[in-house]
């Protein structure tokens, strides 16, 4: 790791006046990011901790029922906080690295990061949650932008992210071997104005709506409405895992097993 | 009853009480005082000329206090090779140089150009950035084949090509085999890759140099599996200190898996560079560095031809196999393809004519060595998977075919110049077939289906050459080192002892299984002896632990060393008994006269051994202690009989192993709980190759597979319960103690019935798959079932 | 340079570090406690977890400076105040969960873990559990069994030694 300082604000608003230090960044729970550091292929002068904000901590249900998450919420919080309010997205959740991993890392993390393959994208995405930022509200159809991009700018910083509650939902994970990441991650579910189907793991654009089975479920929430469909192989994701063929082949299988735990 | 202590005793782990409290002394955890950091920069391009290093940046950096190149070891050895292979003309193997830091080229991505040493790591790690190569790149020799093609870019500019050996084994065999080829009623060929892998001990390694400029003594601290030979390695052929300068310790080892037997370029790097700056100098490896520079293991190609007759008998095989070397020959690199894998060739079976080519390629790649099972496990797989497509072809029964052909004789010679001295492989197959409840398979199959999985079962056989080995033999087959060891026992003046092995314990629970053995022999309790090991300035010598060799081959020493101690106590207690010392036993950690009631206590003895006062010494001297070196007559011969059971997820090609059962015949057994424990982690790391693992370059030698975010550690979600059993014994006929060996077996056992199964069970579902390379991954057994 | 302050195996602490030491070199190269290991450099193996404020988390992945003012715990810490095994070491002793030792740390600071929230956990939900600690020896058969065993589960019926 290249030398830096770290500060650790205990209110939004320091943490955000801190961020505007020259090459400040914001260290969530570090799970991606520190190791990502340790191969020196970031180099900030300052890390911001969101680790001590305590009003960025915790899930709530607000007025209009959607669950909300502080952005410094562990995984593990998640897990044990949405069960009783949204039981797709603490199990999703409670299925994230490992349990070490968990204790750690947080959704405001995940979801700045974007990594192509991680889980919470997928159901952020599939809710169709808003993410709450210091300075605004940005829808999830807007803020994933492509792997590892996000609609963020520059010392922003998530401070909450509303999932409205499904009716059914449910998440299927086909991990990575070695990584445990999602090789192929699928967060399906139902609202009352249709179904949302979000993939992660998949694409070389990261997280993405497969709109095809979105059209095809809203008329019938079961594994046959999809039996038709096919997902194009071009733009998936082809490494030592497994080609693009197979992980397009993969969404399938992940939908229909996701729909099947639905219903 | 099971005994409760001694050989055959499952005496809890006495290491255990440290490593469980946060006080095991692995070699990170040693510090000395003034040490400096070494950061090596390492290649990034797998192929290069060297025009310039500039390091004058750097070396002004915060900390620094020396960049050490390639040309600073160009007056000094490279790193040996310890075997040399002599090819199927009769010539040596070409044997280029292997420089500390590279000079002039680079070959391969990991290579350590430049050393920065300084105050801090950070530091070093910092100046290591402001190092400038200027580097022409050159194409990358990736793949075997093409490597040895006429007109290949050579890795070795002063080699006459990337060709190490062309070793053909028995060359005399092959007209004869060739010709039961044109004879056969059936052949059965297959081709396949052995898939390359990291050992990944998880205690990455570590290198701390020191030295002393009072008495001219170097001490090299280092995570290794053989520290006296870490201490002839790199004193003699690269740093020319001689052995009464050099002390080389090996304490708490996390784990080694062959990867820490050889000689690294960070170990005489930091030995040589602690003199030079009147510093400690310490190197630990990162798991990223460790990816790039720990020899790798397997990496072979293979075309494999099973000849059998009319009734099924095996007549003939023959084998090609290319075996990647890497970009130099890591220290018993040439041995592994070769000696350690042709002899094995025979198997289980009675097959008359056998011969195997084997050519060693060098490539841009990290060198590969021995890892767990070394040249046997990749024996194993092709012999017991063209078996089972054999079999399949034939239309019989896979066990039956094997058993059809078992060698029931013993002794028996190969036609691949070993001989097995003992070994039932009737009895270990049919406690497999008990322990893998076979009966219940079909059952279990309809249970699959009815969920919409396939289910498959597969079975092979094994056999291992352990115990390594009779020195004039392998001394004829290239080696350049004995591969004795020694022990001594150090008796103390009132009867607790101290055994000095050369053995290295770092796992393997050497310091709980080797005295059960003295206890055993002696009669006194377990908790009086101690095992003394890993340090070459507290040892008489040993070669240390690699293939499944300590308890044969050290644990005969130590023996042999214990009964020097009894017989000249027994002479001690027939004098304080007045009797002849032919009439002397012991038993019981008492000596008495046979037939009379007079009887004199262990440490009674002892203490007169050390205050002589009432001692015959006009006949032999105080003290008691002796040593012993043991040679072994032969290698030891462990076998068994392996079955996996797998569902398969036709929806995603995902493999699931559903149930391991292992059948090994180990000869005698010191510590049954040890050796379950051993088998486990073998099978572990077996199905690990099976499913998960592959090291896996891109065609500019990159390493793809360079952290444990793309190489696939088993965990223990991959993993079933085992169900392993080793009361098949047939001792072994020519060590003291009958004992085989059983460290490597899990590993060399299961892959192939772990494959077999994973192909019957497509094959039930209709496919028509034959072959998958491993690792097994779902990508691949999905491709495999489309595609079939 | 920051001061950190924390309370580590019921002893308060301090030192100075820097914004890029880890958790776990302050507590092996400062503290000296070197039982925590280091395995890997992705936060993968799980050789390095310590308990945070009760939680277990990997010491390779949480820089000193945000332990500050937390209360750790590893693996020096875990045996009983008369120096005898706690009842999970014992486990895994009685059991063989550990071969060459390296992992094991993490694997006792996990197991407590999961005790603490699951007491009577499932084989399975053992192994999804130690999905964060990777053991090269063992192949996990006696570490499952050691800390069903250190549950109070009979493990008289799983196979072998």
């Amino acid at each position: 790791m290249y030398a830096f300082e770290i500060e650790r604000p205990s209110t939004i608003a320091d943490a955000v006046t801190a961020l505007k230090g020259e090459d400040a960044q914001a260290l969530g729970g570090g799970q991606t990011l520190i190791p990502t550091l340790k191969q020196r292929l970031a180099m900030p002068a300052t890390l911001v901790s969101l680790s001590a904000i305590g009003e960025m901590k915790g899930v709530c249900v607000g007025d209009d029922g959607a669950v909300c998450v502080g952005g410094a919420t562990t995984h593990a919080s998640v897990a044990k906080e949405a069960a009783a309010h949204y039981p797709a997205l603490a199990e999703m959740a409670s299925h994230i690295g490992d349990p070490a991993v968990r204790n750690r890392g947080t959704i405001g993390g995940s979801l700045a990061n974007n990594d192509p393959s991680a889980c919470y994208p997928a159901g952020a995405l599939g809710s169709g949650a808003t993410i709450v930022t210091n300075a605004r509200q940005i829808a999830a159809d807007d803020f994933f932008e492509g792997m590892f991009t996000t609609a963020l700018d520059e010392g922003e910083v998530i401070t909450e992210v509303r999932f409205p509650v499904p009716v059914a939902a449910n998440y299927q994970k086909f991990v990575q071997p070695a990584s445990r990441f999602a090789l192929v991650g699928v967060f399906v579910a139902k609202y009352a104005d249709g179904v949302r189907v979000a993939v992660t793991g998949a694409s070389e654009n990261g997280v993405f709506r497969w709109s095809d089975a979105e059209q095809a479920l809203s008329g019938e929430l079961s594994a046959n409405a999809i039996a038709g469909l096919t997902v194009p192989a071009d733009g998936m994701i082809s490494d030592l895992h497994g080609s693009g063929a197979y992980r397009a082949h993969l969404v399938k299988v992940m939908t229909g097993r996701a729909i099947v735990a639905m219903t | 009853m099971p005994k409760d202590s001694g050989i055959g005793a499952s005496t809890k782990r006495r290491e255990d009480v440290r490593f469980l409290t946060g006080a095991g002394n692995y070699t990170d955890d040693i510090n000395i005082h003034g040490q400096a950091y070494v950061h090596f920069l390492r290649a990034d391009v797998a192929h290069a000329t060297i025009n310039n290093v500039d390091t004058s940046a750097a070396a002004d950096m915060p900390g620094v206090l020396h960049i050490f190149t390639g040309a600073d070891f160009e007056p000094i050895g490279g790193l040996p090779c310890g075997w040399q292979v002599t090819d199927k003309h009769g010539e040596p193997m070409q044997e280029p140089k292997h420089p500390v830091l590279a000079h002039g080229k680079i070959r391969h991505v990991g290579e350590p150009v430049c050393a920065v040493v300084a105050e801090t790591y950070a530091q070093a790690r910092d100046a290591a950035e402001a190092i400038v190569l200027d580097l022409t790149e050159l194409p990358a020799v990736m793949d075997m084949k093409s490597a040895v093609a006429e007109g290949a870019t050579k890795v070795h500019d002063d080699l006459t090509s990337n060709l190490c050996y062309d070793w053909g084994f028995v060359e005399e065999n092959k007209a004869a085999t060739d010709e039961a080829f044109t004879n056969a009623a059936h052949v059965t060929t297959l081709e396949l890759v052995n898939n390359r892998l990291v050992a990944n001990p998880m205690e990455p390694r570590v290198a701390v140099g020191d030295y002393s400029p009072a008495d001219d003594m170097h001490t090299l601290h280092t995570t290794s599996q053989n520290p006296h030979v870490i201490r002839l390695l790199m004193g003699a052929f690269v740093l020319g200190i001689p052995e009464h300068k050099l002390r080389v310790v090996a304490p708490d080892v996390g784990g080694g898996f062959g990867t820490k037997i050889f000689h690294y370029a960070e170990e005489a790097f930091c030995t040589f560079a602690a003199k030079q700056l009147r510093r400690p100098v310490k190197w630990t490896s990162s798991r990223s560095e460790a990816f790039m520079s720990d020899a790798h293991g397997r990496d072979h190609v293979t075309k494999i031809e099973l000849a059998l007759d009319s009734d099924n008998n095996f007549t003939a095989l023959r084998t090609e196999t290319y075996a990647n070397m890497g970009a130099y020959l890591s220290t018993f690199a040439p041995s592994v393809p070769t000696w350690l894998h042709g002899t094995l060739m025979a198997g289980n079976y009675k097959t008359p004519l056998i011969y195997v080519n084997v050519k060693a390629v060098f490539t841009n790649t990290v060198p590969v060595d021995a890892y767990r099972g070394a040249g046997r496990p990749e024996a194993t797989f092709q012999l017991e998977r063209v078996i089972d497509k054999a079999a399949r072809e034939l239309g019989v029964d896979p066990i039956a075919l094997r058993r059809q052909n078992f060698v029931t004789q013993f002794p028996y010679a190969t036609p691949v110049a070993v001989e097995y001295d003992t070994g039932d492989y009737e009895a270990t197959m049919a406690k497999l077939e008990e322990i893998a409840d076979m009966g219940g398979f079909a059952a279990r199959r309809a249970e699959s289906e009815a969920k919409g999985k396939l289910r498959g079962l597969g079975v092979n056989c094994y056999i291992e050459a352990c115990g390594i080995a009779p020195s004039n033999l392998v001394g004829q087959l290239g080696a350049r080192a004995g591969l004795y060891d020694a022990a001594t026992v150090r008796v103390n003046a009132t009867g607790s002892i101290s055994v000095m092995v050369g053995a290295h314990s770092h796992g393997q629970g050497h310091e709980t299984s080797f005295p059960q053995v003295i206890s055993e022999m002696i009669g006194i309790p377990e908790d009086q002896i101690d095992i003394v090991h890993g340090d070459t300035s507290k040892i008489p010598f040993g070669m240390g632990t690699y293939g499944s060799r300590s308890l044969a081959v050290c644990g005969s020493a130590m023996v042999r060393a214990a009964e020097k101690v009894i017989n000249k106590a027994k002479k001690i207690a027939a004098h304080l008994l007045e009797a002849s010392d032919a009439d002397i036993e012991l038993k019981d950690g008492q000596f008495s006269v046979a037939g009379t009631d007079k009887s004199v206590a262990w440490g009674d003895v002892t203490l007169a051994a050390y205050v002589p006062h009432n001692y015959p010494l006009e006949d032999i001297e105080p003290g008691l202690e002796e040593t012993a070196f043991y040679d072994p007559a032969n290698f030891t011969y462990p076998a068994g009989a392996y079955a996996c059971e797998v569902e398969v997820d036709p929806d995603t090609g995902k493999v699931t192993i559903e149930r391991f059962s292992a059948a090994d015949d180990f000869g005698n057994v010191i510590n049954p709980m040890i050796v379950s424990g051993q088998v486990h982690g073998g099978i572990a790391q077996g199905i690990g190759q099976a499913l998960l693992e592959n090291c896996a370059y891109d065609e500019d030698g990159q390493l793809i597979s360079a952290s444990y975010m793309d190489y696939a550690m088993p965990r223990a979600d991959d993993l079933p319960f085992y169900e392993v059993d080793h009361s098949c014994q047939t001792p072994c006929t020519h060590n003291p103690l009958g004992v085989k060996g059983c460290g490597e077996a899990g590993a060399i056992g299961s892959p192939p019935s772990i494959v077999n199964a994973v192909i019957d069970a497509l094959q039930s579902g209709g496919k028509n798959v034959t072959h998958i390379d491993m690792p097994l991954t779902p990508a691949r057994v999905w491709d495999a079932m489309n595609n079939a | 340079m920051a001061s950190v302050s924390m309370t580590v195996n019921g002893k308060s602490v301090s030192g100075d570090v820097e914004g890029r030491t880890l958790l776990v070199d302050f507590l092996r190269n400062d503290l000296r406690l070197t039982g925590t290991h280091v395995g890997c450099d992705t936060s993968q193996c799980g050789a390095c977890v310590v308990h945070v404020n009760g939680n277990a988390i990997k010491a390779c992945a949480m820089f000193a400076v945000e332990a500050d003012g937390a209360d750790v715990a590893t693996i020096e810490g875990q045996a009983n105040a008369d120096g005898s095994l706690s009842v999970i070491q014992q486990a895994f002793q009685d059991h063989h969960g550990l071969q060459c030792g390296f992992c094991t740390p993490g694997m006792v600071m996990s197991a407590a873990a999961l005790l603490k929230d699951n007491p009577k956990p499932s084989e399975v939900e053992i192994r999804e559990y130690l999905e964060g600690n990777i053991c090269r020896c063992t192949g996990y058969h006696n570490i499952v069994k050691a800390i069903m065993a250190a549950s109070g589960q009979d493990v008289g019926a799983i196979a072998a030694e």
